[in-house]
């Protein structure tokens, strides 16, 4: 009979970005990481180039008050030292990169000043190699100098700043640009809104290629539908050409451990700790297959799933 | 009507010579040809015509068909829906039928064994959401090498309730296993390149649904194709699925060649079956954002099927009807008359995300949710849909003072606005809470003295 596989092209790319500078390049991450790059839709290769598998980014939180108590106990008790969480992210569970979430920072709980948290983070660029993203706690005075601080002393490191917001941008933009920095995009659910943020970046002088978007993950079971089209929107809209959309995308699926039906003792359905390993794996392949080029994750074993998934998926002619 | 040798939906051109060519204006349209072009656009149906041919009525047919065939197996209330579908993106309007779950049980299990896991896959049943999610169908596959032990499990599973797929290449004995359930309206599988003709000959006799089903899509399309001639129009298309790429690239082909192309050979569901394995289980989490309509699996543990079967809800949601939680006042812990009240929309995200922040704190509450048609606390603010006065009807008609004797509600902080109003109506205490529902732990742990 004949048949072809009917083909899409378009005329529109994925931005590259790089994460991370190595000793060559200014920095001391083990390696420089590429995201983005791809000219259609993800795992298409019959089609399309999808130069860079999606990078697995694993979460680390500066405090266990935003860690729930049954991650605890699966993950081990590293979670409950930074250091020793990224340490082993690094050496154990075979993270791309790491993401720092800063929630100690915020000054309604633990309000840690600005000083500990650059001696935080100093301590783990010395402590592992992997490349970084830093998040602040949220609240934009207290970001702006936390983030000044954590700059300058990752100078050269080519971190990745977040999270700008619309009404919250210019002090971390600042922060990123003066010592070539990335930074993260935030925006909640909209592709308007998302390409807007672009919009600001780039006219406050942030250049295109700094630029990752965060187009606000929800989980499974808690809205994942609407990520799951924003994101598949935001990729049509960069594949066909809109530049202001073309930067890649950092979808945040950890937030699998906020639902509270991936948590809860519940025979009925299963034994939980596998209940959110699947819950937290079926999420960031959701985001995958929609169009996220770099996933924040939390547990190894959700990570396994994942990549053995994502490894086949983009082995297929 | 057909270019190489397959059937297409026909152009206005085919169509129109096809018709009268009278212009008698009998249909509303001045000419056949504008008649034509509202045929071709699938607008209007041929019945409007009355001078029409029946040789043409025929031929013409297909061209009012969906691009992908609506097929059901299964009886009763619990028959499962397959294809229908018409779009790529489910943001381009919606997918209809959800992926259709199958428990896999093999009588080399034995008897017993079969039971279990029907029972099994007959238990895996939840209410989320005010919906029920659950394993929607169970199949029976040959290889104990004993057509009796085969039929006795086929017999056992449709004695369910649950539609049957049987699963069975032996077109001879699929025939026996086709008789001890056939008013049940198994789905049959499979007709490969081996078997084609015989088990074709089985479902058409029988009436029966018929998966077809070959690695590569040349020849898919060609059985495909094949058993359509041979009058079967009841089709389920099963492509090669070894690797989740396989099954990717398989299935969005499919899907692209049905509703882009109209490519009618590849206009029907699709199908695959996964193996035991967590790789296998994400295939199938796989299958139900990208085209397959139905999945059977060999092994089906809760942790995983639970977590799937939310994934199926979200993804298979109208994208123009969000999910709406019935509006009423819920308790998040086991609150009493001292705990605190606070009002939010009946936007299901919305609601999941306040509950889950309420219960990050600990503390009881009573979290009264007021019908905002679904919409979110600024949206419905903005669109007249959350007042003062649905808050305080909804407080009377779901008898929060009766509940809780603080006599005062926390409302979210994006519509601090409407206390003054609130206040007045209700003669409560208003307490302005946090903008995002992320600073309600802070919030509530005033009230946890």
């Amino acid at each position: 009979m004949g048949f072809e596989l009917p083909k899409e092209k378009f005329g529109g790319r994925i931005k590259e970005v790089a994460i991370g500078a190595t000793k060559d390049q200014g920095g001391t991450r083990s390696a420089r990481l590429m995201a983005g790059g791809s000219n259609g839709l993800p795992f298409l290769k019959f089609e399309s180039e999808m130069p860079h598998l999606p990078l697995v980014a694993m979460d680390v939180v500066d405090t266990v008050r935003m860690v729930p108590e049954q991650l605890q106990e699966s993950m081990g008790a590293a979670v409950k030292d930074p250091l020793e969480w990224a340490k082993k992210c690094e050496a154990e569970w075979g993270a791309d990169l790491c993401v720092l979430k800063l929630q100690s920072a915020n000054p309604e709980e633990e309000d840690r000043p600005a000083e500990e948290l650059e001696g935080l983070v100093d301590k783990m660029l010395k402590s592992m190699a992997l490349p970084m993203v830093v998040y602040g706690c949220g609240f934009e005075e207290k970001d702006a100098k936390v983030m000044e601080k954590v700059s300058n002393i990752a100078k050269g490191e080519r971190l990745f700043l977040g999270l700008a917001e619309e009404k919250a941008y210019k002090s971390i933009a600042a922060a990123s640009m003066a010592n070539g920095h990335g930074i993260v995009a935030f925006s909640n659910l909209d592709i308007n809104l998302a390409k807007q943020m672009n919009i600001l970046l780039l006219d406050f002088g942030t250049k295109p290629e700094n630029i990752m978007m965060d187009p606000l993950m929800a989980p499974l079971g808690m809205g994942l539908e609407y990520s799951y089209s924003n994101i598949e929107r935001l990729r049509l809209g960069a594949l066909s050409g809109d530049p202001v959309l073309q930067m890649p995308m950092i979808c945040d699926c950890s937030c699998a451990w906020n639902v509270p039906e991936a948590l809860e003792d519940n025979p009925e359905h299963g034994s939980a700790e596998l209940r959110g390993v699947y819950w937290e794996a079926m999420t960031a392949l959701s985001a995958a297959v929609a169009g996220a080029d770099v996933v924040i994750m939390r547990h190894p074993r959700s990570i396994v799933m994942f990549r053995e998934t994502i490894n086949v998926l983009a082995g297929g002619e | 009507m057909c270019s190489q040798g397959v059937s297409e939906v026909p152009t206005a051109m085919e169509i129109y010579k096809l018709l009268p060519k009278t212009n008698c204006g009998e249909c509303k349209f001045p000419t056949c040809l504008a008649f034509a072009m509202q045929l071709a656009n699938q607008k209007v149906a041929l019945e409007a015509c009355p001078h029409v041919s029946s040789e043409a009525k025929a031929a013409l047919e297909e061209s009012g068909a969906p691009p992908i065939r609506l097929v059901t197996f299964g009886a009763g209330e619990l028959a499962a829906k397959m294809g229908d579908e018409t779009q790529l993106f489910r943001h381009d309007k919606t997918f209809y039928n959800p992926t259709v779950l199958g428990l896999i049980a093999d009588d080399s299990d034995g008897l017993d064994g079969v039971k279990s896991k029907l029972d099994e896959a007959q238990a895996m049943s939840f209410e989320r959401v005010g919906q029920i999610l659950r394993v929607d169908s169970v199949a029976i596959r040959h290889s104990s090498g004993s057509p009796e032990d085969f039929v006795a499990a086929v017999k056992a599973a449709a004695e369910k309730g649950l539609p049957v797929t049987i699963m069975c290449d032996d077109p001879a004995i699929a025939s026996k296993a086709v008789e001890a359930c056939a008013d049940k309206k198994p789905l049959l599988y499979r007709a490969t390149a081996s078997n084609f003709d015989d088990m074709v000959a089985l479902a058409k006799d029988k009436s029966l649904p018929l998966v077809v089903s070959a690695p590569g899509l040349d020849e898919l399309a060609e059985l495909a194709d094949k058993a359509k001639k041979a009058g079967l129009n009841d089709l389920v298309l099963e492509p090669g699925v070894q690797t989740s790429a396989d099954m990717l690239v398989n299935m969005t082909a499919i899907r692209r060649a049905a509703v882009k192309n109209k490519f009618r050979p590849l206009g029907f569901p699709t199908i695959a079956v996964l193996g035991p394995t967590e790789a296998e289980h994400m295939k199938a989490a796989l299958g139900v954002m990208k085209y397959s309509s139905a999945v059977l699996m060999d092994t089906m543990p809760r942790e995983m099927v639970y977590p799937l079967l939310a994934l199926r809800q979200n993804i298979f949601t109208d994208p123009q009807v969000p999910i709406q939680v019935k509006a009423g006042l819920y308790s998040v812990g086991e609150p009493t008359d001292k705990s605190p009240v606070m009002f939010t929309t009946n936007f299901s995200l919305t609601y999941f995300t306040v509950r889950a922040d309420i219960e990050k704190s600990k503390v009881p509450a009573w979290l009264l949710v007021v019908d905002t048609e679904g919409q979110s606390v600024m949206t419905a603010f903005a669109a007249g849909k959350l007042t003062p006065e649905s808050v305080a009807k909804a407080i009377e008609d779901f008898q929060v003072k009766e509940k809780s004797s603080r006599n005062e509600i926390i409302l979210p902080g994006m519509v601090s606005r409407m206390s003054g109003k609130l206040g007045e109506l209700t003669d409560m205490k208003i307490t302005v809470g946090p903008r995002e529902s992320s600073g309600l732990p802070k919030l509530m742990k005033t009230f946890s003295g």
